[in-house]
């Protein structure tokens, strides 16, 4: 019995004249092919930067937290501020892959392995700040509750920081699993096609003898679905307590309830943008464009457009609750150090909301949603605006402390905290160039899964449903259990 | 092991192989597995497969995180160390909620993908046998246990004629993987069909 209906007006989701062989054969290719000169360049350029960020930290952890310019009020600074951009980068790959799953869009399926890899190399990268800006990096594993020789010592449950670590490692291991249980059909396809021995081997041991049979798909799918309602919860989770570090404190600026939601809705906003820097490269390097068209690239847009819209609205409450508060630390924190432009940050502030309220708006027009550069232009542009956000929130509230002789002198970071972040901007392209080159980066079973409902050539052949009258509709189709009256597309007589 | 013989007809489009399926067994034949390259969804019934109760594991799974987690955290914290922090409660539940909520999914998530591979028998360095290797990529391939009785030319025939685009017969060593679910697989129409 077929739940979902597909309908005639929606935009294909793969264009062109394909059959299952040709989607095989247009995304595995790549990873057979020699990778070209571009791939190499932008590879050794993350690489080099990686280098840079693992001498960066090794400076840090020889030296200490002095290499870094935090001070006696600006205890957080890039450091956190990178962490928070990071693990938000990751939610959209979440949304795609589980949330979009639950509520059936047929367009997650060109997208969200790639999204879902871009996922876990972001929280990857997240991980690494909080841990670094320990100081004493070797003793990181005091934060894990085992029962230990040093008393027992716990760490504290009942501390934000410490539901950081569980939220942070238990979605970062959930992500992976769910990615890597829906890799395995594909690198079995890998691995059937291999002509080289060693190819061979290696997509042998990836795809963990993955056959194709029916009960295997039918646990596969169950898994799925069950890990789609799973990941749901938890990537909301993830960023909520993300916030909870923040809006558990009494910090002014800090200490709000609506941080919740709005880290939420910043994150997904600022991973679609990562996603689509990402895939508007991807698709034109690999020639994926049949598969990740600009039907995709719009629906992206329009959830761009909505979590951009809830992130302004809540920059606006927040002004709000500011004056309504009558709080003079409070008021102080949003229009002084934030809101008025002269301010030491007052820079960082308005750049925000440049970049994340105004410039979205613009996608309310469709023809800028359907434009391929000019997307890839804003996608720059909102990530930039998201860590600006994260800036905002943690060093406006930070260096003016509420005693004027503990007002630190301005904060700006060294090279070697520079060098940190673009070390982790070298790890996550590293990663997502070995990924690109030796993964498949569309989920071919998924895309052949909807490719007879969705496919530019079979949407041409099938009935057109919509110029039935409805009584005749209602006579066809609402009774699925007659199956002679199915329709001549695939699965509904079943 | 013993030597199993099996024939084996693919089919180049779902369409063709749901009818195959139905006539297939309203022939009487037992089919032993489909491969495909995509989840077909209503294969796993027309070939009289049960539901999975994978989800029922994933509850049980999530359950004891549940209660690992607030019975550890409350344990330690009122039992093993009570700890004062800022004169705070020794037990604060609303506190303990995200990490019973963490522990839940991480449970539930890590159960559930180590019994899928175990009940599927997934793991690297598996070696098992396919029957066709375009069943990956844009076959779907129909698997059939002969038995002493079954007339392997009758049914290679009857196969090509519900549509199979190639059909052949293979004697395969009948190993572990060949999977314990087929056992209680039930008959599609007529239970009293003898199989042939």
């Amino acid at each position: 019995m077929q739940l979902k209906y597909e309908s005639q007006i929606r935009e294909p989701l793969v264009d062109g004249n394909k059959n299952y062989h040709q989607v095989t054969e247009d995304i595995i290719s790549p990873i057979e092919a020699k990778p070209g000169k571009l791939w190499y360049v932008g590879f050794f350029i993350s690489l080099a930067l990686l280098l840079f960020g693992v001498y960066s930290v090794y400076r840090e952890v020889t030296y200490g937290i002095g290499q870094w310019n935090l001070n006696k009020t600006v205890g957080w600074g890039w450091d956190i501020t990178n962490f928070v951009w990071w693990v938000g980068i990751g939610h959209a790959g979440t949304l795609i892959s589980a949330i979009l799953l639950l509520f059936r869009q047929g367009w997650r399926t060109g997208v969200n392995r790639a999204a879902e890899a871009m996922t876990i190399f972001a929280v990857m990268c997240a991980g690494q700040f909080p841990i670094f800006h320990m100081g004493r990096v070797w003793v990181a594993f005091f934060t894990l509750p085992y029962p230990n020789t040093r008393g027992p010592v716990w760490p504290n449950f009942a501390s934000p920081l410490l539901w950081d670590v569980f939220a942070i490692s238990t979605y970062f291991t959930v992500s992976l699993l769910f990615w890597y249980s829906g890799l395995i059909p594909d690198m079995a396809t890998v691995r059937d096609r291999a002509k080289t021995k060693l190819r061979k081997l290696l997509y042998g041991i990836a795809s963990f003898g993955w056959t194709g049979s029916t009960k295997h798909w039918q646990r596969h799918e169950s898994l799925s679905l069950v890990l789609a309602g799973l990941s749901t919860p938890l990537v909301l989770s993830v960023h909520t307590i993300v916030s909870f570090d923040f809006a558990t404190s009494v910090i002014p600026g800090w200490h709000t309830t609506i941080f919740p939601p709005y880290f939420v809705a910043g994150a997904i906003f600022s991973g679609f943008a990562m996603v689509q820097t990402l895939l508007i490269i991807v698709r034109k390097v690999l020639s994926l464009q049949e598969y990740i068209t600009v039907g995709h690239i719009e629906a992206m847009n329009k959830v761009i457009v909505l979590t951009g819209t809830i992130v302004g609205c809540a920059y606006l409450t927040e002004l709000f609750v500011a004056w309504y508060s009558a709080n003079d630390y409070e008021q102080y924190a949003f229009f002084y150090s934030r809101g008025n432009i002269f301010s030491p940050y007052g820079w960082s502030y308005y750049g925000m909301m440049f970049c994340n309220v105004v410039s979205p708006q613009l996608f309310w027009s469709q023809k800028l949603r359907r434009n391929i550069a000019f997307t890839f232009f804003m996608s720059v542009l909102i990530n930039i605006g998201m860590w600006f956000e994260r800036f905002v929130i943690i060093v406006t509230s930070l260096y003016r402390d509420y005693l004027p002789s503990s007002w630190p002198y301005y904060y700006s970071p060294t090279i070697w905290e520079i060098g940190f972040y673009l070390g982790t901007f070298g790890l996550f392209f590293t990663c997502f160039f070995l990924f690109s080159k030796y993964f498949p980066v569309i989920a071919v079973a998924e895309i052949k899964h909807v490719l007879k409902t969705s496919g530019e050539n079979y949407k041409a052949k099938v009935t057109p449903i919509e110029e039935l009258p409805a009584s005749e509709f209602a006579h066809e189709y609402a009774h699925v259990a007659q199956p002679e009256h199915g329709r001549a597309s695939s699965g509904m007589e079943h | 092991m013993a030597r199993k013989k099996f024939v084996v007809g693919s089919f180049d489009d779902e369409e063709v192989l749901f009818p195959a399926v139905k006539k297939m067994r309203n022939a009487g034949y037992k089919i032993h597995d489909v491969y495909t390259p995509f989840p077909v969804h209503g294969l796993d019934h027309a070939i009289g497969q049960r539901e999975t109760s994978l989800h029922t594991a994933g509850f049980i799974y999530g359950a004891t995180g549940t209660i690992t987690a607030l019975s550890c955290m409350s344990w330690i914290f009122t039992a093993d160390w009570p700890l004062n922090i800022g004169g705070k409660p020794h037990l604060p539940l609303p506190a303990f909620i995200p990490i019973i909520f963490e522990t839940t999914v991480l449970f539930s998530a890590v159960g559930m993908v180590l019994t899928f591979c175990y009940l599927c028998q997934l793991a690297p360095f598996v070696k098992k046998h396919h029957f066709h290797p375009r069943a990956t990529d844009d076959l779907f391939v129909m698997v059939i246990e002969c038995t002493s009785k079954t007339n392997v030319e009758d049914l290679k025939g009857f196969m090509a004629s519900t549509g199979a685009v190639e059909v052949n017969e293979q004697n395969v060593e009948a190993g572990w993987w060949l999977g314990r679910y087929d056992k209680d697989q039930k008959l599609y129409a007529d239970e009293s069909a003898a199989i042939a």
